[in-house]
């Protein structure tokens, strides 16, 4: 037997001494008892330790250890989580899986600058650096896609398969970008909208990049529903993307710094709650105190800013009910969204708006707890992976006869659109988020 | 490992399913319990037909092969500690048939035992065997480690419900014992042998386990002891009283101020040990015997006795026991968890013994666990980068191992031997005993293919190493 005799560390620079630092405390909290494994969706799908959470934080160990090379070995398995914090719920000894993630994205992404930076990696370092932080270069992009679909040309597009000879998995992307509504109907930052009747509270919304520039449908609906049970709705005007995407990216110093303009932004409103309706950017708008745990100037302001951020749903049921006007047909389904039910433990409120529905017959999706696989841009870094799991929960939402698919989190709501066209079944289902339900349901368009 | 090896793996299962990898390699040098070893390669077999041809393989260049589930053992039962070939069988989990019937389950090694446990339910049957680790562990692990739980007291522990299996010898041969008939005297029983051989005797490819009918209702009932002693007469006069419950769950006050720091409940800080009982079968017999069990507690001097009245309660009640593992784990990040079994008669002298051990090595040692049939689970809460600390714990576990055996038990009721209670075997067994047992393994497996470095002693080891 030939034992390697080549040192398995090739960083051993300041990223490692960071990670080590950072995660040490946490990946030696792991008590290794594999209570994770049946909550991972890359486990099973993949059907691997080095797929699961246990192993995920093993190989962080090991790379802290100086036993593998953060690079070579650790980036891909890492690379290949989902970041659904599944595992989070599942353990019983509370390792913060998810703040290990990050930090280890973050060493590994220094470690890659020092080599090679690989077209993929350019182009999600533009996206992140150079698109998500400015509102108007998304908005902007917003705009374009209108106009794409305004003057045909998306149809041209699909009927000549142009996008498929450029890239597979953005062909696919193509066909399922939501319908984008007129810019005109996008509601102004700094406005703010009145309640219908009595004054409950007065709520500010966060709209989000990507919601902002092509579900601002959504979005005004979110503020329609708000009004309709008595909240002042108020745009802050200077808010920003929330920072979780490039948290997710390992670009935590992006992310303070959007964080900290969020914070200012919405303290500055004087509102009860901050209000948002995408799961993803709520956990990220949940966990500012944590980012900002070590900023002794900023760690209180994140700490009240983390208590007063809330979820659409959870608002709407607290100060419900909704005004519903029509008569719902057919069987609806939730699929949670990952950030929503583990990060912010919110599962219940959405699944009781939707049972209140007049009509509606709601059924729960076997295994709507676990992920979807859109993981943030998930699916369009790591196709295949992706729509394996896609796949199988598409199964499940076959068995329950649903005609309605709702989600909480515009990802999570792209991925069903993907799921239900890779069926060849959007003519029998419609993937909607849980605000343009509950709008139609009250006749609200 | 050599290119030619390498080559034949390749030809026995595909490309896809060998992993040479270092990082994934690193991904099965643990398991739930202690110490790292990295595998040269890992496979995962899909079938008895490669699982032979694979140990044939390994025969032939003398390569250690290492069986493993889903890596939960917590005596380090699948650990290479010898490099070589790790089998990952936890992919293989193709079958679950539930043979009404008969009621038989026959099973792939891979399926996880809570699927057993939910698919026997579902048509109105029971499969007992409950580890803690049941919705994570596979039943090929279960049986090679003989694991149990709870329900060890009144439904007996994995052995008893296995009948027939599939396996493949140390050497490569695909071998068949027993069968699907309850009753079966047809030469040795091999069964029982290789139920509990923790991997050393064989790899299970196909098991056929006996199921039971489901009772139909269960009691719970929760009782607060100021004297640690007292818990142990209520345990002695309920089991003498003709009642037998499905569990008797007991913790002590290390343990009880663990939970109640950890998520505050209303536990009593000042109890001496608090004791969760179980009834289950007929409704209508259940609630006389709960009733019973509620009195004998009191008899002997419970400061309170709360039956649940209803499912919440019921799991109100089990919450408190099922936080002792995240809330011990809270008090540092190692912990060495132990299964010494005594005869239930010894359960006051054996926690007395505990207590003692504690204060002499000066260690977090907190005890809970299935006191109904004499199984307790000693935990040490350390840490393993503090060396002199583990020195103590060393002589802590050991002195536990001495104690047990001392009171007429045994050093494991349901973890198994593995690597960490290896040096103790001769203490309990004698060196006649365990030469037997060696005799054994060598005519199985001459060449000491099949999870070498296990159950027997390191000649010179007498005590475990953790450092």
């Amino acid at each position: 037997m030939v034992k390697s005799a080549e040192p398995a560390c090739k960083h051993p620079n300041e990223s490692i001494q960071k990670l080590l630092n950072e995660t040490y405390e946490w990946t030696n909290q792991c008590v290794q008892c594999g209570y994770c494994l049946p909550a991972c969706p890359t486990y099973a799908s993949m059907g691997k330790e080095s797929a699961s959470p246990r192993g995920r934080i093993n190989l962080v160990k090991m790379a802290t250890e100086g036993k593998i090379d953060v690079v070579e070995h650790l980036a891909n398995p890492i690379d290949l989580c989902l970041g659904c914090r599944a595992c989070e719920v599942a353990c019983p000894v509370g390792v913060p899986y998810g703040h290990m993630l990050e930090v280890a994205k973050e060493a590994i992404a220094e470690a890659q600058t020092n080599e090679k930076s690989a077209d993929t990696n350019l182009l999600k370092k533009t996206a992140l650096n150079h698109l998500f932080p400015y509102p108007k270069r998304m908005r902007a992009i917003g705009n374009m896609v209108w106009m794409y679909q305004k003057t045909g040309l998306n149809k041209l597009v699909q009927k000549t398969k142009v996008m498929q000879k450029i890239s597979e998995p953005l062909a696919q992307m193509e066909k399922i970008l939501p319908a984008v509504e007129s810019p005109k109907r996008r509601a102004p930052r700094g406005s703010v909208f009145p309640p219908k009747g009595i004054k409950k509270a007065r709520v500010a919304l966060f709209v989000g990049c990507i919601m902002d520039a092509v579900m601002t449908k959504t979005n005004r609906l979110t503020i329609e529903l708000l009004t309709s049970v008595g909240c002042e709705v108020v745009i802050p005007e200077a808010q920003n993307c929330c920072g979780a995407l490039h948290a997710h990216q390992g670009e935590n110093d992006k992310a303070r710094e959007l964080a900290k303009a969020n914070i200012r932004a919405f303290q500055a409103s004087e509102a009860d709650y901050y209000v948002n309706n995408a799961g993803g950017c709520g956990a990220a708008l949940s966990e500012y105190n944590h980012l900002l745990k070590q900023d002794e100037e900023w760690n209180k302001r994140a700490q009240q800013f983390t208590e007063k951020s809330k979820d659409i749903s959870q608002l709407l049921y607290q100060y419900g009910p909704l005004p519903f006007q029509t008569k719902w047909n057919g069987v609806v389904v939730y699929q949670d969204s990952c950030h929503l039910r583990n990060v912010q433990k919110v599962s219940q409120e959405p699944r009781l708006l939707l049972q209140s529905i007049p009509g509606a017959t709601y059924v729960e999706l076997e295994g709507a707890d676990r992920c979807c696989a859109s993981g943030g841009i998930y699916n369009i870094l790591h196709f295949d992976e992706s729509m394996k799991i896609l796949d199988q929960k598409m199964e499940q939402v076959s068995k329950t006869k649903a005609t309605t698919v709702v989600t909480a989190n515009p990802g999570c709501h792209l991925q069903m659109s993907l799921g239900i066209e890779r069926q060849g079944r959007s003519e029998q289902i419609r993937s909607l988020h849980l605000v343009d339900v509950l709008a139609e349901a009250c006749g609200i368009k | 490992m050599e290119q030619e090896i390498i080559m034949k793996i390749e030809n026995i299962v595909s490309k896809e399913r060998v992993f040479l990898d270092l990082s994934e390699r690193y991904s099965y040098s643990y398991d739930a319990s202690f110490g790292q070893y990295l595998p040269d390669v890992v496979v995962q077999p899909n079938n008895a037909k490669e699982i032979s041809e694979l140990v044939k393989l390994a025969n032939e260049y003398r390569i250690p092969v290492y069986p493993r589930g889903a890596g939960t053992s917590l005596s380090g039962g699948p650990l290479p500690v010898k490099g070589g070939m790790v089998l990952d069988l936890s992919q293989m989990n193709h079958k679950l048939i539930i043979d009404k019937e008969n009621m038989l389950a026959i099973v792939s090694p891979g399926i996880i035992t809570g699927m057993i446990h939910k698919k026997a339910e579902e048509v109105g049957l029971f499969y007992p065997p409950d580890p803690s680790s049941s919705n994570v562990a596979t039943i090929g692990g279960n049986l090679l480690e003989n694991s149990s739980g709870p329900k060890g007291l009144k439904y007996g522990t994995t052995k008893e419900y296995v009948i027939g299996l599939e396996v493949v010898t140390p050497t490569g041969d695909i071998i068949r014992t027993g069968g699907k008939t309850v009753k079966n005297v047809t030469g040795y029983d091999l069964t029982r042998l290789i139920v509990g051989s923790e991997g050393t005797l064989g790899i299970v490819t196909e098991a056929i386990l006996r199921l039971i009918p489901k009772p139909i209702a269960r009691k719970t009932l929760l009782a607060h002891f100021d004297k640690l002693v007292d818990s142990g007469h209520a345990i002695t006069n309920i089991l003498s009283s003709g009642i037998l419950p499905s569990a008797i769950e007991l913790m002590d006050n290390a343990c009880i101020r663990a939970v109640e720091n950890f998520r505050p409940s209303g536990l009593p800080i000042h109890a001496e040990a608090l004791l969760i009982i179980e009834v289950d079968g007929h409704p209508s017999a259940i609630a006389e015997e709960i009733k019973k069990c509620e009195s004998l507690c009191k008899q002997v001097g419970a400061s309170l006795v709360t039956v649940a009245t209803n499912e919440e309660e019921r799991e109100k009640i089990w919450y408190a026991r099922k936080m002792v593992s995240p809330a011990i784990t809270q008090m540092g990040p190692t912990k060495i968890s132990e299964d010494a079994t005594v005869p239930r008669s010894q359960i006051p002298a054996m926690m007395e013994r505990l207590k003692q051990i504690r204060e002499k090595y000066e260690l977090n040692l907190v005890v809970f666990g299935h006191a109904g049939d004499g199984n307790l689970h000693p935990n040490i809460i350390t840490d393993k980068r503090n060396l002199e600390e583990m020195k103590r714990v060393e002589d802590a576990v050991s002195e536990i191992f001495t104690t047990a055996v001392e009171l007429g038990g045994t050093l494991s009721g349901e973890h198994g031997i593995g690597t960490l209670k290896s040096a103790y075997m001769e203490m309990e067994l004698g060196e006649a005993g365990v030469l037997m047992m060696k005799k054994i393994k060598e005519a199985w497996d001459p060449h000491d293919i099949l999870n070498p470095g296990k159950i027997f002693p390191i000649p010179g080891q007498t005590k475990v190493v953790l450092t």
